[in-house]
């Protein structure tokens, strides 16, 4: 039961990550589909630093940076050309799908050590919940400390406001003298940060090897947390452990043999985010507020 | 006070320059506001006014000129610096983010730390001080227009301004908020602080100004003591030419004919930003215009898609054309009845601005260019069938173009309002429906506008006149009624109310007309 | 620093020169990113996009190639054009080829021509109900599209591997999963040509093109539905005042899109596989939407960005083969390549402006 409680919880961490950056990101108004590039880019980066400096940390900071260049790379177009916000997040996935191939290749074949977890003196020892909660990884602690910081940094901190201002409307952010390009960017780069740490995770801890496409659409399933989440922090905590509830179920039946062929249970998260989405989007259609009014607009900036 | 007035300056720009690619907004202008003084901006939609202030408040940065304060020159390169320098301003469109808490807004235009908790007793201070009451921690989009602004101006005071921008304060505002607000910045200008107002309302330019600045084109062609003026010399100044008055025949004959009735309409709000409208009771006969005055954001829009078909309603009885349940019909059926909607959004809404003018024109008509014998041809997109159509909507209708079939955007405002009121007038309405048909229009367009209203009525048609001038709805109508919050008052006779009567069913003040009656 | 100022009429050269100049700064990018990597730049210009015209029976592989990637491309550009997201090609694609191909399977000894037709006609019913989910839940629930149409792609992919592994598994396959091989009725053959005979895998459903390009191009350009499609993207708003049903005009550009998509499917599986297996689509649900993008929504430009970008998968085959480089760059291409054409729309109704930092 214990274990299996762990192996949600590292199932639900790249998708924590991942879909939290994603609505920092989305309340500066930028909606950034590339999501699954950036966590692909975050895993083939880790593999590479640490297979390179033989070092699990340094596998961290290499996940992050290329998340943040693949976030760059979606800044300059969308924020400074003004592109189509969707259709660049999409060539994001798909030149990242691309690089990752190329860059993932030699790596093929190679293992590395996983991330070592971490106890924290004499709560580790608490029973049952030491374990489960006290005695694990760096970037479950990270992860943790990130949805705090956010939802403090979101409702009380004036950077916080600031960055939902710019969100809700860019012109009126303009017109009060916040530079929203920038802002942007850094929400888009800190959500490409957390995309690339959720990245990297993936290799770090869940399959310690590289193959193409290994997020097998992680990045999508954090998209539609956000939704899910109704771009506020702590629901993404919830929704990111039902979907690592329901992969380990499939994987639980799987091994138990239940009477149901796999591909089906597989299908469980995909479905379950289709169910999740038309459940959340009725009511948002209904009260949209919770939605950044300038998501996915793009800001023209007279001077 | 009053003796200091005009003595020392406190802004001078001189040779103020702006382009936008080739269209040059501002052509070397000169203005002086003196210390305490309200100073007037007077200029035509395009004249260049808003674009003055956004320099001044540093939104927009200068090709040329020089600004200075206090005798000494400054560079306002941003918002923050206008502040620092003691410049405050209030948006034509605010600029207020409905999300966010009326403490937050006004936070995140603070240059200065303060904690939360002094912020709040400070909003309120201020509130109590200048009678500007608003409850800091409601979302802005909970609040009405008036309240939104007062939001802007305690934002601005929070800095202790030396000079307060307000551009076109008083569009939204009912006439008592205006005659409130006229009593805040008369306190204010007593108090040392130079206000530059933006309208384009001579009227009130005479009430409140000391001095005025006339932008035409770009350019400053002249400063005028307000208090020495009339408006039909500013009127003139202007636009530069005599304004031609409306026509209005006096001895029109009512027909008792009712052409179009809403009874006991409902619709409730599609998301929680838009407005229900509740039991909604309104009859326009033909021959007559009936005026709906009313704030932005108070039903207008639904009301309008309730109108033109776009929604239809639940109950088909609740809107009757000539007797006969339409409510169930669609925009396209309405408009082969013989109704005709102008909405008040011109660009993306009445037209495509990348659609040329015969494919807008084909836009609305499809049905009548594609309604031919031949089954095949009824699938095509027969839009150059549109094209003799347009070009004569576009003769008739004076509406001047760059080139021949051009695109929707490559029209000025005017001139496109031209063109879909004569697209609609085109398919001979028995009921047209306006909202905010001279919104942001320059003078001329806007009296040929009027006058083809006039003229609607006089040929025995009805009118609804949806509108946020009160000056207009009473220039036009024969019956008046107000919308707020998503109900609509009695409809009165124009000659049986005042103009503040009408402020203050707009306000909420008032329930209902009958009350009003109550009270007189 | 550079600065945009709006144009006042869309500039007409930036609409060849776009997509022009977009090839030529991919081909750069592209190279620069291979020789950081450690690849002969040269050797990779030369496998990528001149080794799939070295010889004529290449050159008609680039069709065959190209051929499915141009039909889901033209029922993608009907989404775009009416602002409607959909990014699951690549499931619709399997959906349509596993309900055609499961039928074709019912009649293991037809040899008549009339049934690919019928399975065309399946293969675009398969493909188009599974686009009716996210049509249906978009316009009844206003649930996103992207994000749905995605994941039945995921759906769609475990599904033929279940089938395929399952019910559908030839049990003379020695363990492989795959279907039994479809009759003769259900293939797609390669055209002869007098004197030469076959060039490369050059088919008849190569056909299928000739009559679409003309015919969407008529539908976008010539119909009212086409018109209402593109006013519905342009402006939603002006759509409704025109008393276009919005819902009717979402739902019927998926449906078509997801029926090309199935339509490409069963053309692709029968003419070059012959049976159904787990993989059937190789992705091409996704380029086909550079695809559209780089024939800039219009179905002649849809049939030249076919080409190339068939040529570009096909040259990555070449340099996996020679130089060891994974097929999957093919994406690094078509990535930037997007990025590059989406700043070309924008620098059409912007001009461009250098200036210096003002301090």
């Amino acid at each position: 039961m214990e274990a299996l409680i762990l192996t949600i919880i590292a199932t639900s961490i790249p998708l924590l990550l991942a879909a939290t950056g994603e609505l920092i990101t989305e309340k500066s108004g930028v909606l950034n589909l590339g999501v699954e590039g950036m966590m692909l880019s975050g895993a083939v980066g880790a593999l590479g630093a640490v297979l390179w400096l033989e070092n699990p940390y340094f596998g961290i900071i290499a996940g992050a940076l290329s998340g943040i260049l693949m976030a760059s790379i979606f800044s300059i177009f969308t924020i400074n050309f003004m592109t189509n916000q969707v259709a660049t997040g999409l060539g994001l996935t798909i030149f990242a799908t691309g690089l990752t191939g190329l860059a993932g290749a030699p790596l093929v074949g190679k293992t590395i050590p996983s991330l070592p977890k971490i106890e924290i003196f004499l709560l580790s020892d608490i029973p049952i919940i030491g374990n489960i909660l006290f005695k694990q990884d760096f970037i479950a602690y990270l992860s943790i400390a990130i949805i705090i910081i956010i939802t403090y940094f979101l409702k009380y901190s004036k950077p916080g406001v600031i960055l939902r201002a710019v969100g809700d409307d860019h012109q009126s952010a303009h017109s009060v003298g916040y530079p929203v390009k920038k802002i942007r960017w850094y929400a888009t780069c800190f959500g490409g940060m957390c995309a690339g740490i959720g990245g990297a995770y993936i290799p770090l801890v869940l399959t310690p090897h590289w193959s193409e496409g290994m997020t097998a659409g992680r990045g999508w399933i954090a998209l539609a947390l956000v939704v899910f989440a109704s771009w506020i922090p702590w629901r993404i905590i919830v929704g990111a452990l039902i979907f690592g509830g329901i992969t380990i179920a499939q994987l639980v039946g799987q091994a138990r043999g239940w009477p149901i062929p796999s591909q089906i249970l597989s299908m469980m998260p995909y479905l379950a985010t289709i169910i999740a989405l038309t459940i959340i989007s009725g009511r948002i259609s209904k009260n949209n507020s919770v939605v950044p009014a300038s998501l996915g607009k793009p800001f023209f900036d007279t001077q | 006070m009053e003796k200091e007035k005009g003595s020392e300056l406190l802004l001078k720009a001189t040779k103020i320059n702006k382009s936008f690619g080739d269209f040059s907004a501002n052509k070397d202008i000169d203005i002086d506001v003196a210390k305490g003084e309200i100073h007037a901006l007077l200029g035509e939609n395009g004249a260049g006014k808003s674009t003055l202030v956004k320099i001044f408040y540093g939104v927009l940065k200068p090709d040329t000129g020089s600004i200075e304060i206090n005798n000494k020159e400054v560079s306002i390169s941003s918002p923050n610096s206008a502040r620092k320098n003691g410049i405050g301003m209030v948006f034509q469109h605010f600029s207020l983010f409905p999300a966010l808490t009326v403490a937050e807004n006004i936070l995140i235009a603070l240059d200065e730390k303060i904690k939360f908790k002094d912020l709040i007793s400070e909003i309120s201070k201020l509130s109590k001080e200048w009678e500007l009451f608003v409850d800091p921690l409601k979302r802005v989009s909970e609040l009405s227009v008036g309240e939104q602004q007062r939001v802007e101006i305690i934002r601005c005071l929070m800095q202790n301004p030396k000079l307060l921008i307000m551009d076109e304060p008083t569009s939204v505002l009912t006439p008592q908020e205006i005659s409130n607000l006229f009593k805040i910045l008369k306190r204010l200008a007593s108090s040392g602080c130079s206000i530059l107002y933006i309208s384009h309302k001579l009227e009130e330019i005479i009430e409140i100004a000391d001095q005025v600045t006339i932008l035409k084109s770009g350019k400053s062609i002249a400063t005028i003591d307000a208090k020495k003026t009339t408006t039909k010399f500013l009127a003139e100044t202007m636009v530069g030419k005599e304004i031609t008055a409306l026509k209005k025949v006096n001895t029109k004959t009512f027909s008792k004919d009712i052409a179009l009735e809403l009874k006991n309409l409902n619709k409730p709000n599609e998301t929680n930003f838009g407005i229900s409208l509740k039991n909604i009771n309104l009859q326009v006969n033909y021959g007559e215009i009936l005026g709906i005055a009313g704030i932005a954001g108070n039903g207008q829009v639904e009301l309008m898609e309730v109108l033109s078909g776009e929604t239809i309603t639940d109950n088909e009885n609740e809107i009757l054309l000539e007797s006969i349940p339409i409510g169930s019909k669609d925009i396209t059926e309405r408009r082969q009845l013989g109704i005709e909607t102008i909405p008040e959004e011109r660009t993306l809404h009445a037209t495509v601005p990348n659609l040329t003018i015969s494919e807008n024109t084909f836009l609305t008509y499809f049905s009548k260019y594609n309604k031919t014998d031949n089954i095949i041809s009824n699938l095509l997109n027969n839009h150059q069938n549109s094209l003799i159509e347009s070009e004569r909507i576009l003769k008739d209708n004076d509406v001047r173009c760059p080139e021949v079939n051009p695109l929707a955007n490559q029209l000025s405002g005017g001139n496109l309002q031209k063109f879909i009121l004569g697209r609609s007038l085109a398919n001979n309405p028995k009921v047209a429906i306006f909202s905010q048909p001279t919104w942001g229009v320059d003078i001329g367009a806007a009296t040929s506008i009027r006058q083809k209203l006039l003229n609607l009525s006089q040929s025995e048609k009805a009118v609804i006149l949806i509108s946020q001038d009160l000056e207009e709805i009473f220039e036009l109508s024969d019956q008046i009624c107000v919308i707020n919050g998503g109900t609509l008052s009695k409809i009165m006779p124009v000659d049986k109310v005042t103009a503040a009567d009408v402020g203050l069913l707009m306000g909420g003040k008032l329930d209902t007309a009958s009350e009003l009656e109550i009270i007189k | 620093m550079i600065t945009f100022t709006p144009r006042d009429k869309v500039s007409k050269n930036w609409t060849i020169m776009g997509p022009a100049l977009s090839i030529f700064f991919t081909v750069f990018f592209g190279l620069l990113i291979f020789a950081l990597l450690g690849y002969d730049p040269l050797e990779t210009l030369y496998q990528i996009f001149i080794s799939p015209f070295s010889r004529i029976d290449r050159i008609s592989d680039v069709f065959v190639k190209a051929c499915p990637l141009i039909i889901i491309g033209i029922g993608l550009m009907l989404c775009f054009r009416a602002n409607v997201w959909n990014i699951g090609a690549e499931g619709q694609f399997i959906m349509g080829t596993l309900l055609a191909g499961s039928f074709a399977l019912l009649f293991p000894n037809v040899e008549n021509k009339l049934l690919i037709f019928i399975m065309i006609f399946i293969g675009f019913v398969g493909g188009a109900l599974w686009a009716f989910i996210p049509a249906i839940l978009k316009t009844k629930l206003n649930v996103n599209e992207i994000l749905v149409s995605l994941m039945l792609v995921y759906v769609a992919m475990l599904f033929i591997d279940f089938i395929v592994r399952g019910p559908l598994r030839d049990p003379m396959s020695f363990g492989f999963p795959l279907s039994k091989p479809y009759s003769d009725g259900a293939l797609i053959n390669k055209i002869t040509f007098p004197g030469i005979g076959y060039l490369g895998q050059l088919h008849y459903g190569v056909l299928f093109i000739v009559l679409l390009i003309p015919f969407s191009w008529l539908f976008v350009n010539k119909t009212l539905s086409g018109f209402k499609i593109n006013v519905l993207g342009a402006a939603p708003k002006a759509a409704r005042f025109a008393g276009f049903k919005q819902n009717a005009i979402t739902i019927t550009v998926l449906l078509i899109s997801g029926g090309l998509a199935g339509v490409a499917g069963v053309i692709e599986v029968s003419a070059n596989i012959g049976q159904l297996q787990p993989e059937v689509s190789f992705g091409y649900g996704f380029t086909a939407i550079i695809v559209a993008f780089l024939g800039r929504l219009n179905p002649v430009g849809i049939l030249f960005a076919g080409i190339i970008i068939a040529t570009v998968k096909l040259g990555a085959d070449n340099a996996q083969m020679s130089m060891g480089i994974p097929k999957v760059v093919t994406g690094l291409f078509e990535g930037i390549l997007l990025f590059f054409l989406l700043t070309g729309e924008t620098l059409q109704k912007y001009k461009i402006k250098w200036s210096k930092v003002k301090k």
